[in-house]
């Protein structure tokens, strides 16, 4: 697990510009800058944002990830609930402890309230 | 001069970047307090407003995070998020190197503030800005306490630092103006965005208007994060300007749970 460097790419990825520029031309070359496990790797490769988010990427990271990756705001939160699923609880970081609160509102994926 | 304004306000990025998805007659609520905290600013004729904010992620990450950092430059760029997601448009923000450099001066005093001659606003300042100087005309001063990644500083600390930043903003020939930003219980970019504890939220605001210190700093950080989120890790924002405004008591302008906006949307402003 690395999860720090899972986050160091993406938080770079988030503010500069240069660092999205070489993610679409030259990912290999950017990727292995980093010190990350091969699942750590396909999950930022493939946009696995709810294995992102089950490795403990903080949400005020992954969530511009996600928009990166064209997701509405509906579908990213859905992403989280589903990596939950899929592979389990957080594993790493802040959200071990974090308890699925009963939510009072949740919006559709069409952002009906 | 002294210090001449003091407040606090949320800054989701929901509020601006998801404006349209909330019932327009809280929204519409929230935003005209806001205006009105705008309207109590420019009254208060500040030569500069000090933003204490708890950023996400956009300048500070784990590799050298300060507890606390201070902007120093001439100038500021913001939003970094993309400019649609968010709903604000990117522009350049005056700072005030020199006055940012005469306070850093006196807190260090005080406290081991970090300073950064370089700084890109997140929405944890853009969305203020957006609605207190919409003309982004005056002068702004960033703060950083560190929120997000732990260990954090403790509340008592964060208390402190607003004591130290009111003796240094004393010392200098200005007008200034401090506001504080920081979400209240709040689970953001989480599966559980959305939810907003307003019971806790009116209790620590109640706490927060009366400047009780002892009862603001009793909270531990594995009871906020039970009962307000991560998200509540920001408490020291608000804590801060309490410190800057000891003796003091508050007014709210405006709660209100705004779960589309994943934040109780709140405006207040101390007396100074």
């Amino acid at each position: 697990m690395s999860l720090y460097y899972v986050q160091k790419l993406l938080y770079q990825l988030n503010r500069d510009p240069a660092v999205r520029r070489r993610f679409q031309e030259d990912r290999d070359d950017l990727l292995s800058e980093y010190q990350l496990t091969d699942e750590e790797r396909d999950a930022i490769v493939e946009g696995n944002i709810g294995l992102l988010y089950v490795m403990g990427v903080n949400g005020q990271i992954l969530m511009h990830y996600s928009a990166l990756l064209g997701q509405k705001w509906e579908e990213y939160l859905e992403a989280m609930r589903e990596g939950v699923r899929k592979y389990g609880p957080v594993r790493a970081g802040l959200y071990t402890l974090l308890e699925d609160r009963e939510q009072t509102w949740r919006p559709d994926l069409h952002g009906n309230r | 001069m002294s210090v001449v304004f003091a407040g606090v306000c949320s800054h989701a990025p929901g509020i601006t970047g998801r404006a349209d998805r909330a019932d327009p007659a809280v929204r519409d609520a929230f935003y005209a307090k806001l205006d009105e905290m705008r309207q109590r600013l420019e009254a208060s004729r500040p030569d500069a407003l000090i933003v204490v904010a708890a950023e996400h992620f956009a300048n500070f990450f784990m590799n050298n995070m300060p507890a606390y950092c201070m902007g120093m430059a001439e100038s500021y760029e913001g939003p970094i998020e993309d400019e649609k997601w968010l709903g604000i448009e990117r522009t350049r923000v005056p700072g005030n190197a020199g006055l940012s450099r005469r306070i850093i001066e006196a807190m260090l005093h005080d406290i081991d503030l970090a300073y950064a001659e370089e700084w890109k606003f997140d929405h944890g300042i853009m969305v203020p800005l957006h609605f207190l100087t919409p003309r982004y005309d005056l002068p702004v001063i960033p703060v950083n306490i560190n929120c997000q990644g732990p260990p954090l500083t403790p509340l008592a600390r964060a208390y402190e630092f607003g004591r130290a930043l009111r003796r240094a903003c004393d010392a200098q020939p200005e007008r200034i103006a401090i506001v504080g930003t920081g979400g209240i219980s709040h689970w953001p970019a989480t599966p559980n965005s959305g939810v907003i504890n307003e019971e806790w939220d009116r209790e620590f605001l109640r706490r927060f208007l009366a400047n009780d210190r002892e009862a603001l700093i009793s909270y531990t950080d594995a009871e906020t994060f039970r009962d307000a989120g991560q998200g509540g890790f920001e408490i020291r924002t608000f804590i801060a300007i309490a410190g800057a405004t000891e003796g003091k008591t508050g007014e709210l302008l405006f709660y209100a749970p705004i779960p589309i906006f994943a934040v109780g949307c709140t405006v207040a402003t101390m007396a100074v």
